[in-house]
């Protein structure tokens, strides 16, 4: 049985972590707003793009000519893995979650025989994959310093994936990340950038049919100058995505760390007024008794 | 009195500019092409250079674009942009480091495809300055 004193600390500790948890819900609501903020205005752009795309690609379909970042390479041996993550902990499964359906996908790539990269964006992925696939991992890039994503985080990490396939260094390219769906719901995606898929009904959300357009210069040149750069594009909106996710699922975390604190603190105050209420009444019956026997 | 239409700047982080506008003069890859009311349907890259947008009381407002695609459809001009700054907001200091990179990239290229598009976009740049220090 724990002393009065011992639950006194207990108490008075976890009102602190109740404190805190309580502000890093509200820093996470904060920044939520700010992410979603962000993520709504880079939405014009994406959907511009894909839609383009989805026209052009239409066009190409089937083609020999096709550029290779839309035909891939004819090979599936080499895949690589881009694993976009948080750089900080504390918000519920939103890591692991990503960094899991990752790892599924390493492993059954593995049994199958072939040969897996992987790209850690953000820390704690590096550090949820490193224990099993640690030799996997070619490289892993660090965003702590970047308060807001901004393109330009996305460009480098897009060329540095077009790099590796200019090199002929991989087949096909994943990308995982977490989508928004709501402060509760947040859900790991995997998305392939390379070779590029779309999604054919988009092409038509365009007025008309692709032959109304006039291209210039060629479809070909503009479908070459524009894959490279759809990657990036790709690339920043699920680094924005995951921003609002991590906040929604700390923000939910935090709310749950300070409601199971909030309960605890009420259980142990009722064990600690038991425990000083029998006390005093032990205190009373010696005294009591110690009158009687005089 | 010019007619109007629907024109759209955009780049990844946000939409700059949504506006009716009288004319727009865009740095096509293959030139520089004006943009009225009923423009047919075209989609076209863009060289950086300076993208300008005469306004419905007739005054020229000038950004600095870079690399993206300029897409026309049903009426509506969408300028897509990866970098667009209103010239007003522009610093020579950016433009430097623009240059810089591109002279980097000139030195870095491997084949000569590459050299090729690294030293236009180089001119390019460098005409952009020009014409900004000109202004």
């Amino acid at each position: 049985m724990p002393s009065l004193k011992d639950l006194r600390n207990r108490i008075a500790s976890v009102k602190a972590t109740q404190k805190i948890t309580k502000a890093m819900q509200m820093v996470a609501a904060a920044k939520l707003r700010r992410a979603q903020e962000a993520a709504e205005a880079a939405r014009p752009y994406a959907e511009r793009m894909e839609a383009v795309l989805a026209n052009l690609a239409v066009a190409f379909e089937g083609r020999d000519d096709a550029p290779k970042l839309m035909s891939g390479t004819g090979n599936d041996q080499v895949h690589l893995l881009v694993v976009a993550t948080a750089e900080r902990g504390l918000c519920g499964g939103f890591n692991s979650n990503i960094a899991k359906l990752a790892r599924d996908r390493a492993r059954s790539l593995i049994a199958q025989g072939k040969t897996v990269k992987i790209i850690c964006v953000g820390k704690k992925g590096y550090d949820a994959l490193k224990r099993e696939l640690g030799q996997y991992v070619i490289k892993t890039i660090d965003l702590r310093s970047v308060k807001n994503v901004a393109f330009s985080n996305a460009d480098d990490i897009g060329r540095e994936v077009l790099a590796m396939y200019a090199n002929g260094e991989f087949d096909v390219c994943t990308l995982y990340y977490s989508t928004f769906k709501s402060v509760i719901a947040q859900e790991p995606t995997a998305q392939q950038l390379i070779p590029a898929q779309f999604d054919a009904g988009k092409a038509e959300t365009v007025d008309g049919p692709s032959a109304v357009y006039e291209y210039e210069p060629d479809e070909a040149e503009i479908l070459e100058d524009l894959l490279p750069r759809n990657i990036s594009v790709q690339v920043f909106r699920a680094l924005l995505e995951n921003a609002a996710s991590e906040q929604g699922a700390r923000m939910s975390a935090m709310d749950n760390a300070t409601r199971n604190a909030g309960e605890m603190i009420d259980k142990l105050t009722i064990t600690y007024n038991r425990q000083r209420q029998a006390q005093i009444t032990t205190e009373l019956i010696e005294i009591i008794s110690g009158a009687e026997a005089l | 009195m010019a007619e109007l239409f629907q024109f759209e700047l955009v780049s990844p982080e946000r939409q700059l500019l949504s506006a009716h506008v009288a004319e727009v003069v865009v740095p096509g890859v293959e030139g520089e092409f004006g943009v009225l009311k009923d423009h047919s349907p075209l989609v076209s890259t863009i060289n950086p250079g300076i993208l300008k947008v005469r306004n419905d009381d007739g005054g020229w407002v000038e950004y600095f674009v870079r690399g993206g695609f300029a897409e026309i459809s049903s009426g509506v001009l969408s300028v897509l942009a990866e970098q667009a700054v209103p010239v007003t907001e522009i610093s020579a200091e950016q433009l430097d480091l623009a240059i810089r990179n591109a002279e980097e990239d000139l030195a870095d290229a491997k084949d000569d495809n590459a050299k090729q598009k690294a030293e236009m976009t180089l001119s390019q740049l460098r005409d952009v300055a020009e014409a900004l220090k000109s202004a």
